[in-house]
């Protein structure tokens, strides 16, 4: 598929169920992360609509190419996107994080189809998606490797043992996306432990850099056009995106880091996407 | 500080200065057994690789590495990278041996529970240099908490041979086991108190000794000790079964529960902290099992530190006439 009119419009308009659907669940659960899956949202819908290799009827079609949420606490907004991709009903969604759901409050991996790798403990989904992609490597290089990060998790150490390795093994099969909102739960990343110059630190660790905006879906899908043309080195893109985005009350606030909108809280955001979103249909 | 001016948790200075000699122990190392049971499997099993952080010499991982460049990574000194690693390698559906110090990857517990249990990878984590026994390197190198540890994670299972012949069966079990594995391997070459011909039984342990008076379970390194230990206490008139734990979970419930209904008392042996070690596990086993008398030996929650490793088997009473003056004192 590429991004053409038509379905850059259709991606436009779904950017809106997403959010809706997985605010929905977050508020079911009373608790969550709704600012991380916010920021999260446009990169995850570009990942499983038009650039991963996957059969959502299929799940475990060997030659897939894997996607690793190491930010494990943005999964509402995977789920919501596996849901809407067909890997399982949209019923499942408020079931988040309620006793016997197979949506747990971070990934767990043997639940569900689509998740491929349990994450949570923040640091360890960039090095298990190397691994994937070293087993890629062996196996002739029959699939690819997703891995998205965030900037309050890239002050883990583990995070910088993974930067190290990867391009020691040439690893062009994996391509890691840092969902750079600029928040973290205690505060601003820059104030709590800046970790800038992030892109001048991974080229310094060997790695093919590209900035974007991670809301921007023809620069989306360009950087991973370009992620799977370059050789011999893996790719990191920096996605510049904004805690919260697209419900004006919650963007850029440290406060909606790891808070669940009440009832109230929920049908305004719903209200101001319904509302944005019926000016895109119109514009199309 | 303890009274006598030492840190606390140190043995007195008197006890080490008195052990001088160092005599030639015959066997195998199982970590060289493990080197090249490996190496040997991977010609047949294509899925396996490995992986090592800049211990390839001392975890003998190297002689895979030598034979099968391509399936092995060295992740440099990164445990926590190299764990996550392969867990991704597992997922992906190779059969990862992921090798270090087993102090080293005790330190890296989270990624074992999360990256490696949780999901119930097919990751095998070799943690050698395990014990007191590894001598002069001193505490911070040696793996003490590392069972303790290991058998708190669902889905792991915790295997610690005897001898070499041991070790190759539990390399060979491990290629087809479900779910992770903890190895832990020794640096010190190890007395055979196995047989010719001996097969490996994931989760049975095996009585290597008969006896009445009392059952001493032992596990890893000391096992060898321990069946010096028994032939020296028969001297006595003491009639000892000896039982080797090489599968410390899931542990041979039924076998400690008859040992404990037939001779009453138990001693516990490892090369580890007496605290949710071999002896945590039996003393869990037969507590909610068949109650009876037991002593736990090992490492009596202190720290290690340098010395020979005979000096050190010495101080911990860890030899066969160390052993001996324990039982003899339990049994009293």
């Amino acid at each position: 598929m590429t991004l053409d009119g038509p379905t850059l419009a259709t991606f436009r308009r779904r950017a809106f169920d997403l959010r809706i659907d997985n605010l929905d669940a977050i508020a079911s659960a009373q608790s969550g992360h709704p600012g991380g899956t916010l920021s999260a949202m446009d990169l995850l819908q570009t990942l499983f609509f038009l650039e991963m290799r996957h059969r959502p009827a299929e799940p475990h079609w060997a030659d897939r190419d894997r996607f690793v949420l190491s930010k494990g606490h943005a999964v509402p907004a995977l789920y919501t996107v596996l849901a809407h991709a067909g890997y399982f009903s949209r019923e499942l969604l408020p079931t988040l994080r309620h006793l016997g759901s197979p949506l747990q409050g971070h990934p767990a991996d043997f639940l569900l189809p689509g998740i491929e790798a349990s994450t949570g403990s923040l640091g360890q989904g960039f090095s298990i998606g190397i691994g994937m992609a070293l087993a890629s490597k062996l196996d002739g290089d029959k699939f690819r490797t997703y891995v998205m990060i965030g900037d309050g998790e890239s002050q883990e150490g583990q995070i910088w043992e993974a930067a190290m390795s990867a391009p020691k093994f040439g690893l062009d099969n994996l391509c890691v996306i840092l969902d750079h909102n600029k928040i973290q739960l205690d505060g601003s990343v820059v104030e709590i432990m800046n970790i800038e110059p992030f892109a001048d630190k991974m080229r310094a660790f060997n790695w093919n850099v590209l900035t974007i905006d991670g809301h921007d879906y023809p620069q989306i899908a360009g950087a991973f056009a370009e992620a799977r043309a370059a050789k011999g080195k893996p790719t990191f893109i920096v996605a510049q995106t904004i805690k919260g985005k697209g419900v004006s009350f919650m963007e850029g606030k440290v406060a909606w880091h790891g808070v669940a909108p009440n009832k109230e809280q929920l049908a305004a955001a719903v209200a101001e996407l319904r509302a944005a979103q019926a000016l895109v249909k119109e514009a199309a | 500080m303890a009274g006598d001016g030492t840190p606390a948790g140190l043995a007195s200075r008197d006890v080490i200065l008195t052990v001088a000699s160092r005599d030639v122990i015959p066997g195998v190392a199982s970590r060289d057994a493990f080197g090249d049971a490996l190496a040997r499997l991977g010609e047949t099993h294509p899925e396996v690789v490995v992986l090592d952080a800049d211990l390839a010499e001392s975890t003998r991982s190297r002689k895979f590495a030598k034979k099968f460049p391509e399936r092995f990574f060295d992740m440099g000194i990164a445990e926590a990278n190299m764990l996550g690693v392969a867990a991704g390698l597992s997922l992906a559906g190779k059969i990862p041996f992921c090798c270090s110090f087993a102090c080293f990857i005790t330190g890296r517990f989270d990624q074992v529970k999360m990256s490696i249990c949780y999901s119930a990878t097919n990751v095998r984590i070799v943690g050698s240099h395990c014990g007191v026994a590894i001598g002069e390197d001193g505490y911070s190198q040696m793996g003490l908490e590392d069972i303790a540890l290991m058998r708190t994670l669902p889905t792991m299972s915790v295997i610690q041979p005897a001898d070499d012949l041991e070790t190759v069966g539990a390399v060979e079990y491990l290629l087809a086991h479900k779910g992770p594995a903890f190895l832990r391997t020794t640096r010190q070459k190890l007395d055979r108190v196995n047989k010719d011909g001996y097969v490996f039984q994931f989760g049975k342990g095996v009585t290597l000794v008969d006896g009445n008076d009392l059952t001493i379970v032992a596990t890893g390194g000391t096992v060898g000790p321990a069946v010096k230990a028994a032939a020296l206490l028969a001297k006595d008139g003491l009639s000892v079964r000896v039982i080797n734990i090489h599968t410390i979970k899931p542990i041979d419930v039924e076998l400690l529960a008859k040992a404990a209904r037939e001779t009453k008392r138990i001693l516990t042996i490892e090369d580890h902290q007496i605290t949710g070690g071999l002896g945590g596990a039996v003393c869990e086993a037969l507590a909610e099992r068949e109650p009876v008398r037991i002593r736990r030996h090992g490492i009596p929650d202190v720290f290690g530190e340098s010395g020979t490793p005979e000096a050190l088997y010495a101080h911990f009473k860890l030899d066969a006439p160390g052993i001996a003056a324990v039982a003899r004192d339990f049994v009293g």
